[in-house]
C-alpha cells in the first residue's frame, strides 16, 4: 500500500518536521490542483488592489500563507501542548512548509514548459505558464515561487508568534481590504444611490479593484477601528444578555426593527442589479428557512427539498398563466397562492408519509429520489400536456397587488419587497414554532427518537408536521420564483438546488434562524445560487466545487455552523460535553446503574 | 422491521402506506397482465382497453432488453459491493461511492485514448483493456482510500447523519473537480474493435455485453475469494460484526477499514471501465444515477450481504431495462424511455417500502440493526 510506504518514510523524519513535510506536501498538491482547475487564470481579471494583486493570485498565494499559520501553531494533542518547540523551530518550519507549498508551483511551471498534457487537462495552457512565471520565462517562474512560498510561510509563521491582539488587528485589516474589493459593485451602487460618489472615487480604480491609496487608507482605518473597538462589541453583547427579561426583549425588538427599517430603505438606494441580488438572497433565505425546519429542528435529512420548490413553482404557473397547456384558470397570484399552499400540504404528506418510518440515512436517499422523480415527471412527454415538458411554461404574469402595481422580473425592487414580506412571515413562523409545543417535540425527536416516543410524543405526526411546514415554505419560494422569472423549466429544479440549500443551512448553523439567514446572505450573496450570479461573478464556474468543499470542511471542523444553536452544538459535541461534566463530577460514566451518578456525587460531598 | 406487523395497519400513516403498497402491486400486476395479453394477441380486448396503441414486443427485442439488463445489472452489482461493504462495516451510506465509479470511467477514458493515440488499442485490444482496468482500479482505490483518510476517519464517532452529509459534499466536490480539470463536455472512448461489437451467432448477443458480464463475474469471484478465503477477509468480516471486539482480538481496525474502502474502490474502478465499454461516453455526472441504482441494488440484496448485492444489481438492471416496456407501456404511458430513471427511483422507493431489509437479509453489526 502506498499509504504505508509513505508512513514509513515519514516516521524516519524526526518529530515536528514530520508535520512540516506532511502539510508542505499537502500544500503543494493543493496549489497544483488550484492552478490546474483554472481558477488563477480565470480570476486574474478580477482585481483586488489594482496594479499589484488580482483575485487569481490570491487563490494561489493564500496556500503558503495558510500553511505558515498552521505550522506556526503549536501542535496540540488532545488539548495538551505537545513538547512545545522553540520559536526558531516554528519559524523555520513555516519557511520550509511554505517552500514546499511554493515548490509545487515551481515544478508545475517546469512541467508546463516542457510537456503538453492539454488533452485531458483543459487548463494546461500557455496562459497558465505565463501566469506562473509572471511573463518572464520559465526559469524566473521556477525560482520566484520558491521565494514567494518561503516568504509567505515566514509571514504566516511569525503572525502566530505575535500577540493575539495584533493578530486580530492584522486579520481585520486583511479582511476589510479583500471584503471592500469583493463588495465593490455593492458599495459603488449604494454610494451612487445617496449621490456621494466623490467619497469613494479615490478608492476604486476605474476598471474595478481598489487603488493602492484606497487599500492603504482602508487598512489603516480598519486597523485603528479594530484597535479601539476591540472588546466593545463583546461587552455590548454581554450587557444585553445580562439584562432582565422584558428589557432584553425590548432591546432585541429595537434591533430587529432597525434591521427591518434598513432592509426597507436599502432597495430604494441601490440599482437594478443589486436589487436583483437582494431578491435572490431573499429567495434562498426563504427556502433555507423551510429546510431548516425539516433538517435543523426535526433532524430529518431531506435531500429532495427541491421537490416542494418545484411543486410550488409549477402549481403557481399552471394556476396563474394564460399559456398553461391543459387548464388555465388564470387566477390572481394571491388566490393561486392559497391553492398552492393546499397542494404543498398534500405533497408534503404524500412524500412524508412513506419515508417517515425509515432510518435516517435511507430517508435521505429516498427523499433525494422523490426530488428527482418530480423533476423527471415535469420533464416527461407523458405529462407534457399539463406542464409543457422540456418547453416548460412561459410568459407568466407577475403578481398583481390589488390592481395598484404588478411585481415581476422587470422590476427587481418590487420583487425584493415581495420576498422580504414572505421572509418576514417565514421568520415569524419559524420563531414561533421553535418555542411552541410542536417545536419542542421536534427537538426531542431530533435528539433521541425512542425517548421522545416514550415521553408520549406522537413521533410520526410530529415528523409529518415538519415535512408539511417545510413544504409550505418551499412552495412560497416556488410561487415567488415564478413571479420573478416569469417562466418555469424542469432544469431549474435539479438536485443541486437541494444540495445548495442544504449547504446554506449547514454553513449558517442548523436550527438557528439567524444562522440560516447569515448563511444565505454570505453564500448566495458572494458565490451565488445554482443559476443566479453572486457578487463574485467570475467565481460562477467554481462555485459548485467550493460548495462541495465547504460542506465537507464544515462537517469536519464545525458541524454546528457559523452561528450555532446552543442545543444543536451540544448534541454534536455530546462526547466533549459529557467529558466536561464528568470532570466536574456532575455525572459518572461508569456503568453503575441509573442512580450511579447521583450516588457518587453524594458520597464525595 | 420486515415482520408481519408492518402489514397490519394501525395508524393513519399505516393505512396510507398499505394503500400505497397495494396500489403499487396492483399497477405492477395489471401492467404485467396487460403485457402478457398483448403478447398473446395484440388485438386482445384486455390489452386494447388498457393501451389502445399496444404493439407488443418481438422475440429479439425482448432478448435484447434482457441481455442489456443483465450487462448493466452486473455493473450495478460491482458498484453496489462498495456501498454494501462500507455500510456493513461503518454503518453509513458512502454517497460519494458513485463518484469513485465516475473517476474510474474517466481514468479509463483518458488511458484508452492515450493508448489509441499510440496505436495499441487496435493492435492489442485485450492487452490494452487489461491495462486500463488495472490503471482504473489503482486510481479508484487511491481515491477511495484518500476519501476515507481525509473525510470519514475523523468522523468515526460522530452522529450517523454527519458522515452522510460529508459524503454528499465529497460527491459534489469530486463531480466538480472533474468539471474544472477535464471540462464540462462529455468525452468518448475510442471505438471498440469490430469483432467485439458484432452480434454473435449464439442468441445474437453483442460481444461487448458478453465481455461485460464475464469481467464482472471474474471481479466478483476475486472479491468472494478475498472475503471468504483470506485472513484479510476474515478481519473484514470480524470488523463488520463488532469493531470493538475485533480490535480486542488483535485486528487492526483502522487498517481493515482502509482495506474495505480500497476493495470497494477497486470494484468501482472495474465497473467504471464496464460503463465505458457499454456506453462509450462519460461525463462528470455519470456517477450519480448508476450510484443511486447501485445503492438500490445493495438494499434489494440486503445491505452488508455481498452475494445479495450482486443479485440485487442483476435484479435492478433487469427491472430497469424491461420494466418500462413490460409494465408502463402496456398501461398506456407514453414516452416510457424518458421515464427510465424515474422508474429506477420508484424501484428504490418501492424496495424500501416493501422490504427494507432486502431479499436476502441484511448483515449488519449489532448496533446498526435498528
Amino acid at each position: 500500500m502506498s499509504a504505508t510506504v509513505l508512513n514509513t518514510v515519514l516516521r524516519r523524519i524526526p518529530g515536528t518536521w514530520r508535520r512540516v513535510v506532511r502539510l508542505g506536501a499537502l500544500g503543494a498538491v493543493g496549489q497544483v490542483f488550484i492552478s490546474l482547475s483554472g481558477m488563477p487564470v480565470r480570476l486574474d481579471v478580477r482585481e483586488i488592489i489594482v496594479p499589484i494583486l488580482s483575485l487569481g493570485y490570491v487563490t494561489v498565494l493564500a496556500v503558503p500563507l495558510v500553511l505558515g499559520v498552521l505550522l506556526g501553531r503549536r501542535p496540540e494533542h488532545e488539548e495538551f501542548l505537545e513538547n512545545p518547540p522553540g520559536r526558531r523551530d516554528l519559524v523555520l518550519g513555516a519557511i520550509a512548509g511554505g517552500l514546499m507549498g511554493g515548490g509545487g508551483l515551481s515544478v508545475l511551471a517546469l512541467l508546463l514548459a516542457n510537456f503538453d498534457l492539454r488533452d485531458p487537462l483543459i487548463n494546461w495552457s500557455p496562459q497558465l505558464l505565463e501566469f506562473l512565471s509572471f511573463g518572464r520565462g520559465t526559469a524566473f517562474g521556477f525560482g520566484i515561487w520558491l521565494v514567494i512560498g518561503a516568504g509567505l510561510g515566514l509571514v504566516g509563521g511569525t503572525l502566530r508568534l505575535a500577540s493575539s491582539r495584533t493578530q486580530k488587528v492584522i486579520m481585520t485589516m486583511a479582511l476589510t481590504v479583500v471584503g471592500a474589493a469583493i463588495l465593490e459593485s455593492l458599495v459603488v451602487d449604494l454610494v451612487e444611490g445617496v449621490s456621494l460618489e466623490a467619497l469613494v472615487e479615490w478608492m476604486y480604480a476605474p476598471r474595478g479593484g481598489l487603488t493602492l491609496v484606497g487599500a492603504g487608507v482602508l487598512a489603516v482605518v480598519s486597523g485603528l477601528l479594530s484597535l479601539v473597538g476591540q472588546g466593545r462589541v463583546k461587552n455590548m453583547q454581554e450587557r444585553i444578555q445580562a439584562m432582565e427579561g422584558p428589557r432584553q426583549t425590548r432591546v432585541n425588538l429595537m434591533l430587529i426593527a432597525a434591521v427591518g427599517v434598513v432592509l426597507v430603505i436599502l432597495p430604494l438606494l441601490v440599482g437594478k442589479l443589486t436589487n436583483e441580488l437582494l431578491a435572490n438572497i431573499g429567495l434562498f433565505v426563504l427556502l433555507a428557512l423551510g429546510l431548516n425546519i425539516v433538517v435543523g429542528l426535526a433532524g430529518i435529512l431531506d435531500l429532495g427539498y427541491v421537490a416542494f420548490f418545484a411543486v410550488g413553482s409549477y402549481s403557481t404557473a399552471v394556476l396563474t398563466a394564460a399559456t398553461s397547456p391543459r387548464i388555465a384558470p388564470e387566477f390572481p397570484w394571491f388566490v393561486a397562492l392559497i391553492i398552492v399552499i393546499f397542494i404543498a400540504i398534500l405533497v408534503g404528506l404524500f412524500i412524508g408519509a412513506p419515508v417517515i418510518r425509515m432510518r435516517g440515512d435511507y430517508l435521505a436517499i429516498v427523499t433525494l429520489g422523490f426530488g428527482e422523480i418530480i423533476r423527471l415527471l415535469f420533464l416527461s412527454d407523458w405529462l407534457s400536456g399539463w406542464f409543457g415538458g422540456s418547453q416548460g411554461i412561459t410568459a407568466i404574469d407577475g403578481v398583481d397587488v390589488f390592481g395598484l402595481l404588478t411585481v415581476d422580473g422587470t422590476n427587481p425592487r418590487r420583487v425584493f419587497y415581495l420576498v422580504l414580506f414572505f421572509c418576514a412571515i417565514a421568520i415569524y413562523i419559524s420563531w414561533r414554532l421553535e418555542r411552541s409545543r410542536l417545536g419542542r417535540a421536534w427537538m426531542a425527536v431530533r435528539e433521541d427518537e425512542p425517548v421522545a416516543e416514550a415521553m408520549g410524543i406522537n413521533t410520526v405526526n410530529v415528523k409529518l408536521m415538519a415535512f408539511v411546514v417545510g413544504a409550505v415554505l418551499g412552495s412560497f419560494g416556488g410561487a415567488i420564483f415564478v413571479a420573478k422569472v416569469g417562466s418555469v423549466f424542469p432544469t431549474s429544479f435539479l438536485i443541486l438546488v437541494s444540495i445548495i440549500i442544504l449547504v446554506v443551512v449547514i454553513f449558517g448553523g442548523m436550527g438557528n434562524i439567524f444562522g440560516v439567514i447569515a448563511g444565505a446572505v454570505v453564500l448566495i450573496g458572494v458565490l451565488g445560487g445554482p443559476k443566479q450570479p453572486g457578487l463574485l461573478v467570475e467565481f460562477s464556474e467554481f462555485k459548485l466545487l467550493i460548495y462541495g468543499a465547504l460542506l465537507v470542511w464544515m462537517m469536519l471542523a464545525r458541524p454546528e455552523g457559523l452561528i450555532p444553536s446552543a442545543r444543536r452544538s451540544r448534541e454534536l459535541h455530546q462526547e466533549e460535553f459529557l467529558q466536561d461534566a464528568w470532570l466536574r463530577g456532575q455525572i459518572d460514566t461508569d456503568d453503575n446503574g441509573p442512580d450511579g451518578g447521583s450516588g457518587t456525587a453524594g458520597a464525595e460531598a | 422491521m420486515a415482520s408481519a406487523s408492518m402489514w397490519v395497519p394501525r395508524t393513519k400513516v399505516d393505512w396510507f402506506l398499505t394503500v400505497l403498497r397495494v396500489l403499487a402491486l396492483t399497477v405492477v400486476t395489471v401492467g404485467l397482465l396487460a403485457f402478457i395479453a398483448q403478447q398473446i394477441n395484440v388485438d386482445n380486448p384486455f390489452a386494447r382497453v388498457v393501451n389502445p396503441d399496444a404493439t407488443g414486443l418481438t422475440g429479439p427485442q425482448f432478448r435484447g432488453l434482457v441481455i442489456s439488463g443483465f450487462a448493466q445489472g452486473a455493473m450495478y452489482g460491482l458498484i453496489a459491493l462498495g456501498y454494501s461493504m462500507v455500510y456493513g462495516v461503518l454503518g453509513f451510506i458512502n454517497f460519494a461511492h458513485g463518484e469513485v465509479f465516475m473517476v474510474g470511467a474517466m481514468t479509463g477514458m483518458i488511458t484508452s485514448n492515450k493508448l489509441d493515440d499510440a496505436g495499441l488499442w487496435e493492435t492489442n485490444f485485450l492487452g490494452s483493456l487489461f491495462f486500463i482496468v488495472a490503471v482504473s482500479m489503482l486510481v479508484c482505490t487511491l481515491t477511495a482510500v484518500i476519501m476515507e483518510r481525509v473525510a470519514y476517519r475523523p468522523l468515526r464517532k460522530a452522529p450517523r447523519l454527519i458522515p452522510l452529509i460529508t459524503s454528499i459534499g465529497i460527491s459534489f466536490f469530486i463531480q466538480n473537480t472533474s468539471v474544472v480539470l477535464l471540462g464540462p463536455t462529455s468525452k468518448a472512448y475510442p471505438d471498440m474493435p469490430d469483432w467485439l461489437t458484432a452480434k454473435r451467432t449464439f442468441l445474437e448477443i453483442e460481444g461487448t455485453k458478453i465481455m461485460v458480464i464475464c469481467v464482472a463475474a471474474v471481479a466478483m469471484l476475486g472479491l468472494w475469494l478475498l472475503v471468504e478465503r483470506t485472513k484479510t477477509g476474515k478481519a473484514m468480516r470480524a470488523v463488520a460484526e463488532d469493531q470493538e471486539i475485533a480490535g480486542l482480538m488483535g485486528v487492526d481496525v483502522n487498517r481493515t477499514i482502509v482495506k474495505v474502502f480500497a476493495v470497494g474502490g477497486a470494484m468501482a474502478g472495474v465497473a467504471g471501465i464496464l460503463w465505458g465499454v457499454l456506453f462509450r461516453s462519460v461525463i462528470h455526472y455519470t456517477g450519480f444515477l448508476p450510484g443511486i441504482k447501485a445503492f438500490s441494488s445493495a438494499v434489494v440484496g440486503g445491505i452488508g450481504n455481498l452475494g445479495g448485492s450482486m443479485a440485487g444489481g442483476l435484479f435492478i438492471g433487469l427491472a430497469e431495462s424491461t420494466g418500462p416496456l413490460l409494465i408502463l407501456e402496456p398501461l398506456g404511458v407514453s414516452g416510457v424511455s424518458q421515464l427510465r430513471d424515474a422508474v429506477a427511483f420508484a424501484m428504490l422507493i418501492g424496495v424500501l417500502l416493501l422490504k427494507p431489509s432486502g431479499l436476502f437479509g441484511e448483515r449488519l453489526s449489532a448496533e446498526d440493526r435498528a
